[in-house]
């Protein structure tokens, strides 16, 4: 499995957020979940809808990787994937812990790695592209943990990641997009999650 | 009040599949007894928030979660009970001790009694103050019939010595 150190990782910026996208939207199996917020969730949205996405928007920012763990205990034989932002994994790092500790096997989170507050007109995280959080989330307990910034090396992995006994967490350095604005609503939340749950049962 | 096989033995009968949880003194001392009988997972967070939120997930996965917080806790989590219970409107259950009830007159001045019960009525919470042991019964009753409607439903349980 290819993985690339932190200092290459932080020289080489510059893998397209969309094209990480739309890798993960070609990977994912058919009775996977997919979980997107934020910017990711602007993007996943341009893509084809299928009935296991939760895009979460509204969200309460940093519970992606939170809804997704529970998603994952609930259903242990459906794959979950989270496609959280770097802003929003910053307000929620213990999560990485409470993740680590659930051993949830079937959980894959993914965090955008831009430095910026895209959906907010790119106002810089706290942090920028310095936070290393390769090293916080083997801190955190996770063992499965890798780094990308290039597209060709995420999408050739993608499928082994997505089907390797988790919980896993990788961290795509990708190129903020500035000007373009914030995830949208889809739908009323409340009619999207019966919907979801309809789909999760059948 | 309630011993951890009583909070157990109801969760059991509830039908609760998992409970997320951030301990205190008193209902911390129910996880080992939730464990041991082992009909309903403990779920431990580092937050209050993520409690509501991963609650929220296991909910839209089918299973039959219920939040264990204190009342501190309950006032960290504004954002998330905001999204899961009013954006999403998922009737997600759970239990909350309140820290200083049964202190009042010996140990006052704990704002958590200020703030507490005012937070569940913003949040509209349907919520039970539990405040004796006889209430186990009220408690299942309350929190069963939350579902039914599905609607949020709390029970608020008295903590300190009198």
């Amino acid at each position: 499995m290819t993985t690339i150190s932190r200092p290459d990782a932080l020289a080489s910026q510059g893998m397209s957020a969309k094209g990480a996208i739309a890798a993960v939207h070609a990977a994912r199996g058919a009775r996977d979940i997919v979980v997107t917020t934020m910017t990711p969730a602007r993007d996943w949205m341009l893509l084809t809808p299928h009935p296991l996405d939760l895009v979460l928007v509204p969200s309460a920012m940093g519970s992606a990787p939170s809804m997704g763990l529970g998603l994952a205990l609930a259903q242990p034989e459906r794959r979950v994937i989270v496609l959280n932002g770097d802003g929003s994994m910053l307000m929620n790092l213990g999560a990485l812990v409470t993740i680590a500790e659930s051993g949830a096997s079937n959980l894959l989170v993914v965090v955008f790695q831009n430095g910026t507050y895209e959906v907010t007109g790119s106002q810089r995280v706290p942090g920028g592209t310095g936070v290393d959080f390769s090293s916080i989330a083997r801190g955190a307990g996770l063992t499965s943990v890798f780094e990308y910034s290039s597209e060709n090396a995420w999408t050739a992995d993608l499928p082994r990641l997505i089907a390797a006994p988790g919980p896993t967490f990788a961290t795509l350095h990708v190129d903020p997009v500035h000007g373009v604005p914030g995830p949208k609503s889809p739908g009323p939340a409340s009619a999207r999650a019966e919907a979801f749950m309809r789909a999760v049962r059948e | 009040m309630f011993t951890g096989e009583e909070i157990a033995a109801t969760l059991a009968h509830l039908g609760v599949t998992h409970v997320v949880t951030v301990p205190d003194s008193t209902i911390g001392q129910w996880q080992s007894a939730i464990e041991r009988l082992g009909t309903t997972a403990v779920v431990r967070v580092c937050r209050e928030g993520e409690a509501w939120q991963i609650a929220a997930g296991l909910h839209l996965g089918g299973a039959t979660p219920l939040v264990l917080i204190q009342c501190t806790g309950l006032l960290e989590s504004g954002d998330a009970i905001r999204n899961a219970l009013h954006d999403w409107k998922l009737p997600l259950g759970s239990i909350i001790g309140y820290r200083s009830y049964l202190s009042q007159e010996t140990l006052p001045g704990d704002t958590c009694l200020t703030f507490t019960e005012p937070t569940l009525d913003a949040w509209r919470i349907d919520y039970r103050l539990v405040r004796e042991h006889s209430q186990l019964g009220e408690m299942a009753e309350h929190l069963m019939a939350c579902r039914a409607a599905k609607t949020p439903g709390a029970i608020l349980v008295a903590e300190g010595k009198a």
